[in-house]
């Protein structure tokens, strides 16, 4: 086929190879969503201890766990995912690869979380932790009724863009041999020399999977910002 | 009179506060008694909003003892010592004796006026959602807001989101209420309408209550007792009358003719 005298479907760019590369894809990239949602969720729920121990009074405590974060946060991925390959089997830890890449990205992207999730507290107005004592809440409850459903509309859109890093950088995880769709298609490539239609339709992929995850936060932040925030729904 | 003197609901003994260098209250005496209506004045950073925090359990003292209904909150280890809190579990049993309503309101932004009021005695008081609600309902009626339920803060105005807040406080059915310039931050309009559901409590004189303002008017309408404060002391005290009328401290005469002129 040409157009305005290119011919963009040249040999270059075979649907031949498309329909036998595309199914393959498509079922790897269940392995990068899985990866990448296990990942997201690890990050969620590493972020609360680390954040608690960054935001402790005792430096014993907080010194570390602020290094900690630093440090994972400035060096690269790629690396902290061959540190964790080569050296857990070392210490005894024999893991599946893609378990030891879901923990590389637990761990990394809880840094972030952790960050997002001290934003919002410092974003809550002063007056909320005095009202939280004066009616006499339990830490527990302040925090579970009081503190994170005024959280949860502001960390949305932070945690939602974290979510589309997470799932951009799953290919990373290929270099430890976990098959997800990047890990596929260069295998692809590896064997029939054909790489061109495999990297496209991964880049497809990818686009498809961040503006679906985009959609799904674009929801989400609308649901939660109704009525409270006051952004719809004011009866005044 | 005199037993009441012998057993006050609050008493502060030679309470001193620091916010670094800077001393907030400076060996400070003040006794309440029960039911009385006392009213804190004084220039700003003269500390009367601290002795509200400190017995709201908001803010530490450094130095002496506070009392409330009896029981230490903290406890005078004597010269060049800290003061001690008492341990969690009768801190938290003052609090409930407690209640306040800010200068900022600080209501929960994504709860109803209706759980904003009910949610602490669902959570604290581990009463039923049902009694909580009727409860809630009850005190939005005497608050003058039963049609405003369902609003949520930023529907309410400023004085409607501080008749909530007072609710909100009388729902824990505290001992003692502390009122820390609650119309500082209201519009002019709405002042009214929260001076007189607080004339109307101040009234039943079913409470202890303690009240910092700028409203002098209302100072004098509703206080059994007014002190003057200035730099961290109790400059001068007395009924409003004598106050308002004939005050015997130059400092004390200064600040009245300030604050009524302006």
């Amino acid at each position: 086929m040409t157009i305005l005298g290119i011919d963009i479907l040249a040999d270059w760019f075979r649907l031949s190879v498309v329909t036998v590369v595309l199914p393959k894809l498509i079922a790897a990239a269940s392995v990068t969503i899985y990866v990448a949602l296990l990942a997201f969720v690890g990050a969620l729920v590493i972020a609360i201890p680390l954040l608690w121990a960054q935001r402790s009074h005792l430096p014993l405590i907080a010194r570390p766990a602020v290094f900690l974060s630093d440090f994972i946060r400035s060096t690269p991925l790629l690396l902290q995912v061959y540190f964790y390959f080569f050296v857990l089997p070392q210490i005894g830890v024999m893991l599946p690869a893609i378990a030891t890449g879901v923990l590389a990205l637990s761990i990394h992207y809880g840094c972030y979380v952790s960050e997002a999730y001290r934003a919002g507290l410092e974003a809550l107005p002063v007056g909320q932790r005095d009202a939280v004592i004066a009616l006499g809440f339990s830490r527990f409850d302040a925090y579970r009724y009081i503190i994170v459903p005024q959280l949860i509309p502001f960390l949305i859109p932070a945690l939602g863009n974290l979510l589309v890093s997470i799932f951009k950088e799953t290919p990373l995880l290929a270099s430890i041999a976990v098959t997800d769709i990047m890990f596929v298609a260069m295998q692809h490539g590896a064997d029939h020399f054909q790489y061109i239609e495999p990297i496209t339709l991964c880049g497809l992929i990818f686009l498809a999977l961040s503006l679906a995850t985009s959609f799904v936060i674009r929801v989400l932040e609308n649901a939660a910002s109704q009525t409270w925030l006051g952004r719809r729904n004011i009866r005044g | 009179m005199a037993d009441q003197i012998a057993s006050p609901i609050i008493s502060f003994r030679a309470v001193t506060k620091k916010f670094g260098g800077t001393t907030v209250l400076a060996n400070l005496d003040l006794d309440v008694v029960q039911n009385e209506n006392l009213t804190l004045i004084g220039p700003s950073g003269s500390g009367k909003s601290t002795i509200l925090r400190i017995l709201m359990t908001l803010e530490n003292v450094q130095a002496g003892g506070v009392t409330v209904d009896g029981e230490a909150l903290w406890v005078d280890q004597g010269p060049d010592k800290l003061s001690q809190q008492a341990a969690a579990a009768q801190t938290r049993a003052i609090r409930r004796k407690v209640g306040m309503v800010f200068q900022s309101f600080n209501l929960f932004p994504h709860m109803s006026a209706l759980r904003n009021i009910a949610e602490a005695p669902i959570r604290v008081l581990r009463l039923s959602k049902d009694e909580a609600y009727d409860r809630a309902i009850e005190l939005l009626k005497l608050v003058g807001l039963a049609d405003k339920q369902n609003n949520f803060p930023i529907q309410l105005s400023g004085g409607q989101q501080q008749r909530v807040a007072i609710a909100r406080a009388l729902a824990m059915r505290p001992k003692i209420l502390l009122f820390d310039e609650v119309t500082s931050a209201l519009d002019p309009e709405t002042v009214g309408e929260v001076l007189s559901v607080i004339r109307q409590l101040a009234k039943k004189h079913q409470f202890t209550t303690l009240m910092v303002t700028h409203h002098m008017g209302l100072a004098r309408e509703i206080s059994d007792r007014v002190c003057f404060l200035e730099g961290g002391r109790i400059i001068e005290q007395g009924s409003p009358v004598q106050i308002f009328e004939s005050p015997a401290n130059n400092r004390t005469k200064a600040f009245l003719r300030a604050i009524l002129e302006a």
